[in-house]
């Protein structure tokens, strides 16, 4: 069985998906969603050990040989990823159980797993595909999925914000599938590395780069990159608790693995850095999120939203350790994505118990909380704690990389811009400190308990991880560090 | 216990000790025993690992790789040895304080009080025995928000924006600048170990030198050389107690601590005493000194001006490290040690004065030695010891500062100690002249009844005095350990 690993994760929450339709029972469904999730994640980890010593691993479905068929290729950087998307979802979806039954209505429960089922696919199956279309079909999965999720969420105006980001993504998806289609059509191919063998002979560059901007603004849009990320806060803000944990620590960071993909893998150095200037490009986009996303998490009052555009602002240092091209950037780059992901999960899980309790996260509401919820209060200071880039977190680890590799670089004012930045992640996490710790608690918040363990866990599980993998980050360095290496020997 | 496990069991012992006092959160007295246990046990711990630094040896462990390359490492070296001897060593006579002083104000959140000061201690800890940056960052972060409830402890507005200027200053400093100096520092030598005779010699130009030691000296806030001292009178607001471990105990010692450690260790101090861009800090060092004791000469409330009096006599140690020679390198190892006795004692005298007369002003103070002798009389010799006067040990460490200063013909600095000295004199004597010899006021000629503070806190501050004379006396283990730091024999 194990051969078949890198269909297998794709297909089983894909096919689970229409049996919890047909089930039409939550409680079955929700049993269903932790076993498939569950099985990605051992699925996932034994795809990393198959290639931790630097194999790919070229799986053809069907039997049919690429580049005629579709082909899903492993190798370390998307086994990385896997292995992030499916370790979010097995703690969410044990978390879920009890946020979902809170916060959606009964008689959806089986729908809201069977969206978070597809969602997963879709993930899973954009990370390990070979295939330029079958990735766009994969996104498409994810993305639809995901407006759902979103638009279940019981604040009316998650219909809203579902359907901008319905709009925006339609618009990124369209971008996508143009831009491969312009690669198609110049190299005759769909299959990924075919492609970029291709490429090098295409004579007529004009549709290539035509291409490559397509492609760059479509997958921008999809991973939030300031200033295109207006679809984020609402999103983010008005979904469920659950879905938002889930999707900030996976669909964004899912897209920037398509980005180092096409850029890295497809593109190839020599053709797009040199024809374009997407490295500045990148750069200045990079640091305007940081600096305007965080400013603008200041003045938010509903401390989800305030880090939903923190999520913008963390994107920019991703994308930031991308623009400076280099083996440490993109090292800095990819480790900031497996623990953002990390923070930002146990961030928006935390957030959830409070909503749970609570029914909203306004500052106004909030005041006080943490004497009735002293482990949630204290698990937010932590992660708190690792958006600023406080050592013994992860947010540490990826602050020295992004730093040493802007110094590396020989940019000293961007190092400095990105210290400077994480002042104002210490402005927005005490605000939330004052207001949980220093505020008398009203009468509503005086009553509450604390939340439930089965919430409380999960999210401590990710508090733990986040100071874990902030004191031996052997295993998120060493393999972000490998990634960049795949990366640009791919290109060099 | 190997040298290793005893480090390592002075990091873990106070955190024992912190989930302990939580965890007896409901009998006072267990968890007061726990702390004084941990307190006497940490302590023990340091001092055996004395005799084997002093004969020579630097034991250390390394524990987790952080990233890679890069590990959580601990080595004990002289410096590091005496901080850990004198943080451990105060935090027994604070924590018998503190149990007079929140018991008889009747303080709340007292089990809090006690898990963040145990807290505290271990991150202390671990700056004393940091054995690279990387580590020394992670604990004075640490030791930063450990100490964050206690300075805010009182949870009012007052209390919350205190704690902003505290956080915002100390944690913006130290992300923005030491952080930066960090990361420029591994980037550019490959190691960020503390090495005998400095890291960066030769690896920089000139002007890089000048900008680094900038960075990493602005980027201590801790160390409080002007304009990053605000947090240091701002977080007077906390109970006195605090007051004393932020100014004698741990915090503003880990920052010049800090300092010193850096100057030596990191860009070594016969490599950058040809360097001309460093020759700034000597003057930064200096206006720091002459510019807080103004400040404290011209104020009425007793804590803040005990609290500049810390920011003048901190710049001391940086300048006596900036200063570069092997003298002043060990007067400033011993100020550390003897700032720190001498200032815990006034702040504990400040404290029992607050306690048990509810007296705040230096004005308010007219005959109250009459009433509270042995805490008066602790003020007195605290105060002698800060100005730099027999037989107080913060004689030892002046005179040290200024045989540098003087063998090197840094004439400069020779007068600013002397005008610093002067100046602590002014605003430290009259407080002494107006409890001992000024009949006090009866306002409205009604009649306060008050007599000393509770007996824990006479004992303390009595302990801290007894121990300013004593080391006058008997300096030799003090002198040997900053000896070897220098490398004068």
């Amino acid at each position: 069985m194990a051969p078949h690993f890198p269909i297998l994760q794709v297909v089983l929450p894909l096919i689970a998906a229409p049996v919890m339709v047909l089930m039409r029972r939550g409680a079955v469904a929700w049993l269903l969603a932790v076993a498939v999730s569950w099985a990605a994640l051992v699925m996932s980890l034994a795809l990393l050990a198959q290639v931790a010593d630097g194999g790919v691993i070229s799986y053809a479905i069907g039997n049919w040989p690429p580049p005629w068929g579709i082909e899903y290729r492993i190798d370390r950087i998307n086994a990385f990823l896997l292995v992030l998307v499916s370790l979010i979802a097995s703690v969410v979806v044990i978390y879920s159980r009890a946020s979902v039954a809170a916060e959606v209505p009964r008689e959806q429960h089986y729908l809201f797993y069977t969206m978070y089922a597809l969602c997963l696919a879709g993930l899973l199956g954009i990370t390990s595909t070979g295939d330029g279309f079958n990735l766009f079909v994969f996104l498409e999965i994810s993305s639809l999925s995901s407006y759902v999720l979103i638009a279940l969420g019981r604040d009316r105006r998650a219909l809203m914000a579902s359907y901008q980001y319905l709009i925006m993504g339609t618009i990124g998806a369209t971008f996508i599938v143009i831009g491969v289609g312009l690669l198609y059509l110049m190299t005759g191919t769909l299959n990924l590395a075919d492609m970029a063998a291709r490429l090098p002979g295409v004579n007529d560059a004009r549709p290539v780069l035509a291409a490559l901007a397509f492609l760059t603004v479509g997958i921008c849009l999809k991973l939030a990159l300031f200033p295109l990320h207006l679809w984020l806060p609402n999103a983010y803000a008005y979904a469920p608790s659950v879905v938002t944990a889930f999707l900030a620590a996976t669909a964004t960071k899912v897209s920037v693995y398509v980005l180092l993909r096409f850029y890295y893998s497809v593109f190839g150095e020599s053709t797009v850095f040199a024809a374009l200037p997407m490295r500045d490009i990148l750069l200045v986009l990079s640091l305007a999120a940081m600096f305007i996303a965080s400013t603008v998490a200041i003045f938010q009052d509903n401390v989800k939203r305030m880090f939903a555009y923190s999520s913008v602002a963390q994107i920019g240092y991703i994308t930031l350790g991308l623009s400076f091209d280099s083996a440490t950037g993109l090292t800095a780059g990819i480790v900031h994505l497996f623990n953002h992901a990390l923070t930002k999960a146990a961030l928006f899980l935390l957030l959830g118990g409070v909503a749970l309790r609570l029914g909203g996260v306004r500052f106004e509401n909030i005041g006080g909380i943490a004497r009735v919820m002293p482990f949630t209060a204290f698990g937010i200071v932590l992660g708190g704690l690792s958006l600023i880039g406080v050592p013994a977190t992860v947010g540490f680890v990826s602050k020295w990389y992004l730093v040493l590799a802007a110094l590396e670089s020989g940019a000293w004012w961007i190092a400095f811009l990105i210290v400077l930045s994480s002042l104002l992640a210490v402005v927005y996490v005490w605000r939330v400190v004052e207001v949980a710790y220093f505020r008398e608690p009203d009468a509503t918040v005086a009553k509450l308990k604390e939340a439930p363990l089965e919430m409380l866990i999960p999210s401590w599980l990710m508090i733990a991880a986040c100071i874990y993998f902030g004191l031996d980050s052997a295993l998120t360095v060493g393999g972000a560090s490998q990634a960049a290496a795949a990366l640009l020997q791919g290109v060099r | 216990m190997t040298p290793a496990a005893t480090i390592i069991a002075a990091l873990v012992v106070p955190l024992i000790g912190a989930v302990l006092i939580a965890a007896a959160h409901r009998a006072p007295n267990a968890r007061e025993t726990v702390t004084l246990v941990t307190a006497a046990l940490l302590f023990l711990l340091v001092v055996s690992l004395t005799p084997a630094v002093l004969a020579g040896g630097r034991p250390g462990v390394t524990l987790l790789a952080v990233m890679p390359g890069l590990a959580l490492k601990f080595e004990v070296e002289p410096l590091g040895m005496l901080f850990g001897l004198i943080a451990s060593g105060l935090w027994i006579v604070n924590s018998l304080y503190s149990i007079g002083y929140m018991r008889g104000n009747n303080e709340a959140h007292q089990t809090r009080y006690y898990v963040c000061f145990a807290g505290a201690l271990a991150s202390a800890m671990g700056i004393a025995f940091a054995g690279n940056l990387l580590t020394l960052f992670l604990f004075y972060e640490a030791l930063t928000l450990i100490t964050y409830p206690l300075v805010t402890h009182h949870g009012t507005p007052e209390a919350m924006r205190a704690g902003r200027l505290y956080l915002g200053l100390l944690v913006g400093s130290s992300i923005v600048f030491l952080l930066f100096a960090i990361i420029w520092t591994w980037q550019t030598t490959g190691t960020i170990d503390f090495v005998q005779g400095g890291i960066l010699g030769g690896k920089v130009t000139n002007a890089a030198t000048g900008v680094l030691l900038a960075l990493y000296v602005f980027g201590i806030g801790k160390a409080a050389v002007m304009p990053v001292h605000r947090w240091l009178p701002a977080a007077m607001v906390a109970p006195t107690p605090v007051s004393a471990l932020l100014h004698a105990v741990a915090v503003v010692k880990a920052g010049v601590f800090s300092v010193l450690k850096i100057v030596v260790y990191v860009f070594g101090v016969d490599a950058i005493a040809g360097v001309t861009s460093v020759d700034w800090l000597p003057f930064a060092a200096g206006f720091t000194i002459i510019a807080a004791s103004i400040v404290a000469l011209r104020s009425d409330n007793l804590k803040r001006r005990l609290a500049y009096s810390t920011v003048s006599q901190l710049s001391y140690v940086v300048l006596a490290a900036a200063l570069l020679t092997p003298w002043s390198i060990v007067g400033a190892a011993l100020h550390i040690a003897t700032h720190a006795l001498g200032k815990i004692t006034l702040f504990f005298a400040a404290g029992a004065i607050y306690t048990a007369a509810h007296k705040t002003e230096v004005s308010q103070l007219d005959g109250i030695g009459r009433r509270m002798p042995w805490t008066m009389s602790a003020f007195a010799i605290g105060s002698l010891s800060i100005i730099g006067l027999p037989p107080a040990v913060g004689f030892v460490s002046k005179w040290y500062i200024l045989s540098g200063a003087m063998a090197t013909g840094q004439w400069g600095a020779v007068a600013v100690l002397v005008a610093g000295t002067l100046l602590s004199a002014g605003y430290l004597l009259p407080i002494v002249y107006r409890a001992f010899f000024l009949s006090p006021a009866h306002a409205g000629g009604h009649h306060e009844a008050y007599g000393e503070a509770p007996l824990t806190m006479v004992v303390a501050l009595s302990a801290s005095a007894f121990g300013t004379v004593a080391l006058f006396f008997y300096p030799e283990a003090l002198l040997a350990l900053s000896r070897q730091l220098a490398g004068v024999g």
